[in-house]
């Protein structure tokens, strides 16, 4: 491989590497950002339907 | 205010879902084949370049509209432009939005099959090729490749029972809704799809030169095949019937050693010579650039109405542009870090650049990786491995194609996840046996991904962020953007968004139309009818023919179904004539 290609390769890895970490860390440090936004649903949309309808 | 029936369990379930969306085969095998072909390093600036002004507006335009329906009630794409234009032409326009992702789903889940069928034969040692060949003619058995009907075989080595099983599966978890079903699978899969690909990745790093006759096919050599930025080519100079001198590619050479060795063997040969391509020369091909912009396309999932349904599933005031960040950027680093080391390096170390030059997708990954992993120490383990990968990476795609016909049939016609899954259901089988049946060629499923797996993803790309732009506004549309939001969405993406974005997609889509419908090529400058016109035309034959109108004909019905069904939504009148 060319210096060329290394130069090309570790930026590209680099970049995406970088970019994924820093949305990973920011999405687990961001206040609310791992919070629930519901409750664990325990029921498929259909069996939810029929126990509000009883 | 209406209420959402559903709704995703958490923000980083809602994350994995779209990057699972998203991550495909395409990461692991179009990339790197694209990438390639393209000249590696000129390929890359071309592709962060179309990331930068079409992947990333789009992937935000369609999170912010998507949001915007669902909180108005709107899942669908037809409810959800309906109700940001308040057009009644808007509704119309949402056909795609269906008829996209239902129909490349009818395609999609039987390739899916292919990968499971060859993950239980690697596992099962089934799979010892000796010789290229070998390796074909596996996998035109396994797909019935040969002729009409012959792929609907039960046995192991034929696709029947993994469609089967992988159809299946796709139900079921759609059929638990979107928190129970794709959220929880995707939280399983897709950080399991990253260890393994690690693993893989690894393994494919350390194996040197693994065939000491050849010790110019390395690793090395493998990755600068894929990156290195500027190309040394060995032409051959061909003399035409008119006196006219022309110089052929023969074929591209990599390393030092192989490079001298060559230059060496040639010289005094006047009709052989080496050229080198720089990176310049290869960035003024417009074909490299209509290539990375595809790439950008089928690689984020943008442009086919997925994120727009998933989104619509937000609450109001949850984040969407950090997690529209965190899921594209999930789906790069799978591409780029991943599928771009893995790949390419590891058949170009067993098979050296005669092996892997001019690959297609399928080609690569169904013809020269098992040959690869057959010659591999524990290649069994490591193709079954790979293989698997694959998978998990094509159910997560595959479940998202099916969320967007649920959303609508639920929504147009009032009906319940029951009823609609069985419509789904009876439509995708339909067109599923219709893929597999026609499976001479592949010339169905060929025929679907032209016309629906590309050329209309361009339209509805198109159309999405003209709506975003031009129809919602680019002040209201950022407004509602940072509704909520961990941050913000750069100020330079708004002329991007308004201005860069439609004119670069326009001329993407214009270059796109010249070379494959009227078959222009940039390189000779000559014109030639492209093939799926002739397929048309019946020039390719009756029989192709045949089965490329029926191919048009199923895209069509789709669409005038959807349409149909559209045109008596009250709902939809309604929210036109009063919109909230």
């Amino acid at each position: 491989m060319t210096a060329g290609g290394w130069i090309i390769l570790i930026m590209s890895v680099g970049t995406v590497t970088a970019l994924f970490s820093w949305c990973i860390y920011k999405v687990f440090t961001t206040p609310g950002e791992t919070e629930h936004m519901h409750g664990f649903e325990i029921e498929t949309p259909d069996e939810k339907k029929e126990h509000e309808h009883d | 205010m209406v209420m959402q029936t559903e709704t995703w369990n958490s923000r980083i379930g809602v994350i994995l879902a779209v990057s699972g969306s998203a991550v495909g085969l395409g990461n692991f095998l179009r990339f790197p084949g694209q990438a390639a072909q393209y000249g590696g390093g000129a390929f890359m600036i071309a592709y962060f370049i179309s990331f930068l002004i079409i992947g990333l507006p789009i992937c935000w335009a369609e999170w912010t509209m998507g949001r915007y329906g669902g909180r108005r009630g709107f899942n669908s794409c037809a409810g959800i432009f309906n109700c940001i234009a308040c057009r009644p032409y808007a509704k119309y326009l949402g056909i795609i939005g269906f008829v996209i992702p239902v129909v490349i789903y009818m395609y999609y889940v039987y390739i899916e099959a292919w990968c499971l069928g060859y993950a239980v034969n690697f596992a099962s040692g089934r799979m010892a090729f000796e010789n290229p060949q070998d390796a074909g003619d596996f996998f035109g058995k396994f797909i019935g490749i040969g002729k009409d009907g012959s792929a609907l075989g039960f046995a192991v080595d034929q696709v029947g029972i993994y469609l089967l099983l992988v159809f299946v599966l796709n139900f079921i978890l759609i059929y638990r809704g979107l928190s129970k079903g794709i959220e929880w699978f995707c939280k399983y899969a897709m950080p399991t799809l990253v260890v393994l690909a690690v693993v893989i990745l690894v393994r494919v790093l350390t194996l040197g030169a693994p065939v000491p006759e050849n010790p110019g096919n390395n690793v090395g050599n493998g990755l600068g095949f894929m990156w290195n930025p500027s190309k040394i080519v060995l032409e051959e100079k061909i003399i035409g019937t008119d006196g006219s001198q022309s110089w052929l590619k023969v074929t591209e050479l990599v390393g030092d050693k192989q490079i001298s060795g060559k230059q060496a063997e040639i010289a005094g040969v006047p009709d052989l010579r080496l050229k080198k391509i720089t990176i310049w020369k290869q960035l003024g091909n417009p074909q490299l650039w209509l290539a990375a912009a595809g790439q950008i396309f089928f690689s984020l999932s943008v442009g086919f109405g997925i994120i727009l349904t998933y989104a619509s599933y937000i609450s109001k005031n949850d984040d969407i542009v950090l997690s529209g960040l965190a899921a594209t950027s999930a789906n790069e680093f799978c591409e780029v870090a991943l599928g771009g080391l893995i790949t390419i390096p590891a058949a170009f170390a067993f098979l050296g650049v005669a092996g892997v030059a001019g690959q297609s997708t399928f080609g690569l990954g169904f013809n020269v990786l098992p040959l690869v992993f057959t010659k591999m120490p524990a290649g069994e383990f490591f193709g079954a491995l790979f293989f698997f990968l694959l998978f998990l990476a094509a159910v997560t795609s595959s479940l998202s194609m099916l969320q967007p016909g649920i959303a609508f049939l639920e929504e147009s016609l009032g009906i319940n996840r029951r009823q609609s899954v069985a419509i789904l259901g009876f439509m995708t089988v339909f067109g599923c046996l219709f893929v597999v049946y026609f499976s001479q060629n592949q010339k169905a499923m060929d025929t679907l991904d032209f016309w629906c797996g590309t050329f209309l993803i361009f339209v509805l790309a198109t159309v999405q962020i003209i709506i975003f732009g031009w129809v919602l506004g680019i002040e209201e549309g950022f407004d509602e953007a940072h509704k909520g939001a961990a941050i913000r969405i750069p100020s330079i993406y708004r002329p991007i968004m308004k201005y860069v974005c439609p004119v670069f997609l326009l001329t993407i889509f214009v270059l796109w139309v010249l070379v494959n419908v009227f078959g222009f090529n940039f390189e000779t400058g000559q014109s030639t009818v492209s093939y799926y016109i002739a397929d048309l035309m019946g020039d390719n034959g009756e029989e192709t023919g045949k089965v490329a109108w029926m191919s048009v004909a199923l895209i069509i019905s789709v669409g005038v179904f959807v349409g149909l069904i559209i045109s008596g939504v009250q709902r939809y009148k309604d929210y036109a004539q009063n919109p909230q």
